[in-house]
């Protein structure tokens, strides 16, 4: 099938499917007239049920938590596959990471880069780790601020070298702390279940204030765990490309 | 106003499976999916949004303020963060790839058997 | 449930949020285009990082402040990184 012929399907199957979007379109209430009783009930009763002001992550880690356990090991299972699939193959071999950067002859890493990376990469954990552990106040939650932890890690290589990376980053060091965080929000829940209550319902003391940082149960905690299985997965799946890029040969 | 939004969504729905299809390099064709992935995220937020509504945390507004739709921003959330590992999980795919066939255009691709 | 007289210390009119909202989706669709129509793969990258910063911006225009910091730390700084990983290790692979 050449190009042209492919495109010319193309172009058919696309109006259909766009004449079928826009007859579906047609039994939408319009945009602003959002009409649904779920989203105003959950937001009439959440903040009496689960003393917590940020109904998203509310939604996301306590009425709808079981639909998060599934993402959550989406993405498990994705950074597992990313470092089966770049494994190292036979007929390669992988240096060493030492020897490897001594002899590289690239221009050195310019000192505006270095010094942005100096300034930034402490407020950048900061500011993720600050988005973790406040799900239940703010708009926060455990994935963002796992992404914006992995931020700083690329922050460092991008600012360093390939060495300090690896140095603060060590596979083994980071595959457990994903587990962990996998583990612990399953653990959660189970540990619910023990205590002879459904599955991840909410069993920690609900604090007083609305909003306070250790209100609202076990949202916090869940989000934290959440919080560094991200930032781990996202950590390892970068430090799984820089080393298939830089210490992966072929063998020759 | 009232289908604007729905219509934008499906022009990016429809440009990007047009990059899909007619793409020459398997990276290209990688970043035209994330393009239309973007473009249900754009859809799901259209379908919650209230009118005059405020964002749904009551951290410093009175409790009962009518506010936007908030599970719709729930599923987009954690939706936004897993695409990106399964995108990269198919950007590993297409190193071995390139590696096993020396080709990155999807069109010879599919013509080799092996 | 649909009122029109919402008043905090952040509302705006409602005609100033609906021409916001009409700039910012033709913007974003003008920068999908765009992602689309570059052949490179190497300036597609920044395309789609200036795409996820849009991309962000219009969503906090619906009003969902979480979405948006997900799609900036995703958007702009982890898919390209991993992108443009992927692309030196083709291309060293070409030498």
């Amino acid at each position: 099938m050449t190009p042209q012929q492919r495109r010319w399907i193309f172009l058919v199957a696309g109006t259909g499917l766009v004449a079928f979007y826009l007859w579906g379109l047609s039994g939408l209430p319009g945009f602003g007239r959002y009409p649904g009783p779920y989203g105003f009930a959950i937001l009439r009763v959440v903040v009496a049920q689960t003393n917590a002001t940020g109904v998203v992550s509310a939604i996301n880690f306590e009425y709808r938590g079981f639909d998060t356990v599934g993402e959550e090991f989406i993405l498990f299972v994705a950074a597992a596959g990313v470092a089966t699939v770049l494994r190292r193959l036979r007929g390669e071999r992988e240096q060493p990471a030492t020897s490897e950067a001594a002899d590289r002859d690239v221009p050195p890493t310019s000192s505006a880069v270095r010094m942005v990376g100096l300034l930034f990469t402490g407020p950048v954990v900061l500011a993720g780790w600050w988005l973790a552990s406040h799900a239940q106040t703010n708009p926060s939650g455990g994935f963002q601020g796992g992404v914006m932890l992995a931020t700083a890690f690329v922050l460092i290589y991008l600012s360093g070298e390939f060495l300090v990376f690896k140095r603060f980053s060590p596979i083994d060091l980071t595959d457990v702390v994903e587990a962990v965080g996998a583990a612990g929000f399953a653990a959660i829940g189970v540990s619910a279940v023990a205590m002879g209550l459904p599955y991840l319902k909410n069993f920690l003391p609900l604090g007083s204030v609305p909003g306070a940082v250790s209100s609202s149960g076990t949202i916090a905690l869940i989000s934290f765990f959440v919080g560094i299985e991200v930032a781990a997965a996202f950590i390892l799946i970068v430090a799984e490309l820089l080393d298939q890029t830089l210490l992966i040969r072929q063998e020759d | 106003m009232q289908i604007f939004p729905f219509i934008v969504v499906a022009w990016i729905l429809g440009v990007g499976l047009y990059g899909v299809v007619t793409s020459r390099h398997l990276v290209h064709q990688i970043i035209c999916l994330i393009v239309v992935q973007s473009s249900t995220y754009v859809l799901l937020l259209g379908v919650g949004y209230v009118t005059g509504a405020v964002a749904p945390y009551f951290f410093d507004v009175p409790n009962h303020t009518p506010a936007v739709d908030p599970v719709v921003q729930a599923c987009a959330l954690t939706d936004v963060v897993v695409e990106a590992a399964v995108t990269a999980l198919l950007l590993s795919f297409a190193i071995q790839a390139y590696k096993r066939f020396g080709t990155l255009d999807p069109q010879e691709l599919a013509a080799l058997k092996g | 449930m649909n009122t029109l007289a919402v008043h905090t210390p952040y509302t705006v009119p409602v005609a100033m949020m609906d021409a916001l909202q009409v700039t910012l989706l033709v913007l974003v669709a003008v920068a999908a285009t765009a992602v689309v129509l570059i052949r490179v793969p190497a300036r597609q990258v920044l395309m789609l990082s200036v795409y996820g910063v849009l991309l962000a911006v219009l969503f906090l225009a619906f009003q969902a402040p979480d979405v948006t910091l997900s799609e900036l730390t995703v958007g702009a700084v982890l898919l390209p990184a991993v992108l443009l990983l992927t692309l030196a290790k083709v291309r060293k692979k070409e030498q």
